[in-house]
C-alpha cells in the first residue's frame, strides 16, 4: 500500500438539485500507484468526471477519505488546495480549454506564472514542452488558428509544464478524429512511459481505454467489483 | 509579473468583441463629455459672479432691485467712513432694432464710472471724448464686434423703462483687463438720460438703480456696508449694501433651481452609463465562465480572476473616460461659440476633469463588482461545465 499515490476509501459524493440530494458516487475504494496509467470507463452519467474532479482537487467529497501522496486534499483550505493543484496536477480537458486570447506559447506558459521562474527560464521550459508535443513551429498561433488535435497537444504541453506527478484527462480524445486521437494517446503513453507521470484518464471509448495500463469501470456511481483492486 | 499579465489579458479581452467594446467606449466617452459640459455650464455661471472685485460694494434698495434710490444718496454714501469713492449706474433696458438683440445697457456717471472699473480699459482719448459728448456711449469690445460697430457710429435704442427713441454715438470701445471681464456692456451718460426724462416723466428722474462703492480696506466690507445701510435707516428708501460678489450671487440665485437640475442631469448621465457598462461586463464575464474555471483549476486564485475582471472593466472605462475628457475641450469651445454672449468665461476647470476621471474609475469599478463577486461564487466544476 505504501506505493500508492492515490488512496481512496469509502468515497461518496452527493450533489443537491434544489432540495433533492442526488447521489453520484457511492462508497468508492480505489488505489492507484505512482507511475500507473488508469482509464476510467463507464456509461454517460455514471460519475466518471465527478470521480476525476475529486482526485484532481477541484471538487470536494461528501464523505470518505481521499489521500494523494499522503495528503488529505479535501481538508486543505481553498488557497492551499489551489497551490497544491498548481504544483501537483496537470489538466487535460475534452474541449482543450485554452485561453482564446493567448497564443500557444502563452497558453503553455500560463501555469509557470504561479512559479518563481524568470522570463528566460519560462521560455526555455515552454519551448521544451512545445517541442515534445511537436508544435515548435506553432508557438505564435492562437487556438482558433490550430486544429482540434493541435489544440489538445498544446493543452498537454500546458499540463506537463510544471512537471506535476499526476495528470488527469477527461475524455481527451472525445472531440477528435481518429488520427488526432492517436497522436494524443501516443503522447500520453510517452508522458507515462518516459516521464513517469501517473495518469488518470476518463473515456467511454474502449479503444482509448485499452491504451492504459489498467481499466476501472464505474456503473451508477459504483466501481464494478474487482476493477478497483490493485 | 502577475499584474502585467492581468493588464495584457485585459487588453486582449477588450479587443475580443471590437464592436461591443467600441460602442461601450463611445457610450462612456459621450457620458463623460456631457458630464464635463454640464458641470462647466454650472461653473461658468458662478464664475461670472466670482469675478466681481470684492473691494467694491453695491448699494441698492432694501425693498427690491426694481425700486430705484434717490441720486442724492451718492453724497451721503461718500461721507461714510471707509468709503473712497462712489459712482452709480442704472439699468437702461433699451431694444436695439429687435428684442432678441439683448445686451446689458447701463446709464452711468460718465465722470467717475471708469475710475471704479479699472478692468474696463478705454484709451484715454476715447474716454475724454465720451465724457465730453453727452450723447456718447462706450461699448465692450465683443459687443462692438458682434454688431460691427466702430467709434463714431450711431446706435438707436428703443426705450422701455425710459420711453422714446434714443440715439447714442459710440465714442469709445473698452477692452477687458483679462478674458474674464465682461466685454458685452453698453454704457451711456446717466445725466443725459436723466435730463431727457425729467421733462417727460418727472417721477422717474433723479433716481439710480445701484451705487457702486469703492472702499479703502476690503477687509472692512461688512462694517462699511452696515454703516452705509444704517445711515439710511428709517428713511423713505432704505438700502441694502453687499459686496459685488454677493450681489451677483444673489442675482444668480434666481437660476439656482435650473443649475441644480443641470447638476442632477450630469450625475444621472453617469449613473445610466454605469448601468449599461455593468451589463456589458456581466455579459463578458458570463461568456468567460469556463475560462475563469480553467484558470482556477490551474491554481490561479479567486483574487486573480477578480483582478482580471476589474482590469478589463477599468481598462474599458478609463479608455472611454480619457477619450471623453479629451473631447470635452473642443466640445466646450464650440459650446461657448454657439452660446456666444451667455457666458463671460467658459473654461473646463481642473476639478471637472478630476471628477470626470473619478467618474470613469467609478464606472469601471462598479461594473466589475457583480461579475467579480459572482466569479468567486461559481464552483470550478460548475464553471467547467458551462457551455460557451
Ligand atoms: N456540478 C453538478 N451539480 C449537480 N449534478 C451534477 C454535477 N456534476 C455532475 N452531476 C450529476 O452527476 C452525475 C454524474 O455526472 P458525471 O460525473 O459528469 O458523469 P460522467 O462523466 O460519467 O458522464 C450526472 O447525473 C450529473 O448530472
Ligand atoms: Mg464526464
Amino acid at each position: 500500500m505504501s506505493s500508492s499515490l492515490i488512496s481512496i476509501r469509502e468515497l461518496s459524493k452527493t450533489y443537491r438539485r434544489g432540495n433533492q440530494p442526488v447521489p453520484v458516487l457511492l462508497g468508492i475504494d480505489l488505489e492507484i500507484a505512482a507511475g500507473d496509467y488508469v482509464s476510467l470507463m463507464g456509461p454517460s452519467g455514471s460519475g466518471k468526471s465527478t470521480l476525476l474532479n475529486l482526485i484532481a482537487g477541484i471538487d470536494k467529497p461528501s464523505s470518505g477519505s481521499l489521500l494523494i501522496d499522503g495528503i488529505d486534499i479535501a481538508a486543505l483550505p481553498e488557497n492551499d488546495l489551489a497551490a497544491w493543484r498548481a504544483a501537483n496536477v496537470g489538466f487535460v480537458f475534452q474541449f482543450y480549454n485554452l485561453m482564446p486570447v493567448l497564443d500557444a506559447f502563452e497558453n503553455v506558459e500560463l501555469p509557470l506564472l504561479l512559479t518563481g521562474l524568470n522570463r528566460a527560464e519560462r521560455r526555455e521550459h515552454v519551448e521544451t514542452a512545445l517541442a515534445m508535443v511537436g508544435l515548435s513551429d506553432r508557438m505564435d498561433h492562437y487556438p482558433n488558428e490550430l486544429s482540434g488535435g493541435q489544440q489538445q497537444r498544446v493543452a498537454i504541453a500546458r499540463a506537463l509544464i510544471t512537471d506535476p506527478t499526476l495528470i488527469v484527462a477527461d475524455e481527451p480524445t472525445g472531440d477528435l478524429d481518429r488520427q488526432s486521437a492517436d497522436d494524443v494517446l501516443n503522447l500520453l503513453d510517452r508522458l507515462n512511459g518516459e516521464l513517469g507521470k501517473t495518469i488518470v484518464m476518463v473515456t467511454h471509448d474502449p479503444k482509448c481505454a485499452n491504451r492504459a495500463k489498467r481499466q476501472v469501470h464505474l456503473e451508477k456511481g459504483v466501481l464494478l467489483s474487482g476493477s478497483g483492486a490493485h | 509579473m502577475l499584474y502585467g499579465y492581468v493588464l495584457k489579458l485585459a487588453r486582449k479581452n477588450m479587443l475580443r468583441h471590437r464592436l461591443r467594446t467600441g460602442l461601450t467606449m463611445a457610450g462612456i466617452a459621450i457620458a463623460i463629455v456631457s458630464f464635463g459640459l454640464l458641470r462647466t455650464v454650472v461653473d461658468s455661471w458662478y464664475a461670472g459672479a466670482e469675478l466681481g472685485s470684492s473691494g467694491r460694494l453695491i448699494t441698492r434698495s432694501e425693498a427690491s432691485l426694481s425700486f430705484p434710490l434717490p441720486a442724492t444718496y451718492s453724497e451721503r454714501i461718500r461721507k461714510v467712513p471707509g468709503v473712497r469713492s462712489v459712482t452709480f449706474a442704472n439699468w437702461f433696458g433699451g431694444i436695439y432694432i429687435d428684442e432678441k438683440n439683448f445686451f446689458a445697457q447701463f446709464a452711468v456717471d460718465a465722470q467717475s464710472y471708469f475710475d471704479l472699473y479699472p478692468e474696463f480699459r478705454v484709451a484715454p482719448a476715447e474716454l475724454a471724448d465720451f465724457k465730453r459728448d453727452r450723447r456718447g456711449a462706450i461699448v465692450g469690445r465683443k459687443l462692438a464686434k458682434k454688431y460691427g460697430w466702430k467709434v463714431g457710429d450711431q446706435v438707436p435704442l428703443r426705450g422701455t423703462i425710459y420711453p422714446g427713441n434714443w440715439s447714442f454715438t459710440i465714442r469709445g470701445i473698452y477692452q477687458g483687463a483679462d478674458d474674464k471681464t465682461d466685454e458685452n456692456q453698453f454704457l451711456m451718460h446717466w445725466h443725459y438720460v436723466n435730463e431727457t426724462i425729467k421733462a417727460l416723466l418727472p417721477s422717474l428722474a433723479d433716481k439710480v438703480g445701484v451705487f457702486i462703492v469703492d472702499i479703502r480696506d476690503p477687509a472692512q466690507a461688512a462694517a462699511v456696508s452696515a454703516a452705509i445701510d444704517s445711515s439710511f435707516k428709517n428713511s423713505l428708501a432704505e438700502t441694502r449694501t453687499e459686496t459685488q460678489k454677493a450681489f451677483q450671487l444673489g442675482f444668480i440665485a434666481m437660476v439656482d433651481t435650473i443649475l441644480l437640475a443641470i447638476q442632477t442631469v450630469a450625475y444621472v448621465v453617469v449613473l445610466i452609463i454605469m448601468a449599461v457598462m455593468a451589463n456589458t461586463m456581466a455579459m463578458a464575464a458570463r461568456e468567460r465562465m469556463r475560462e475563469y474555471a480553467t484558470l482556477k483549476a490551474l491554481g490561479f486564485s479567486d483574487g486573480f480572476v477578480s483582478l482580471l475582471i476589474f482590469g478589463e472593466s477599468l481598462a474599458l472605462s478609463l479608455a472611454g473616460g480619457l477619450l471623453g475628457i479629451l473631447l470635452t475641450f473642443p466640445a466646450a469651445a464650440s459650446f461657448f461659440r454657439a452660446t456666444r454672449d451667455l457666458f463671460v468665461v467658459f473654461e473646463v476647470r481642473p476639478e471637472t476633469v478630476l471628477l470626470q476621471l473619478g467618474s470613469a474609475v467609478l464606472i469601471g469599478v462598479f461594473a466589475a463588482l457583480a461579475p467579480a463577486i459572482n466569479s468567486t461564487r461559481v464552483r470550478i466544476v460548475d464553471g467547467l461545465r458551462a457551455v460557451t
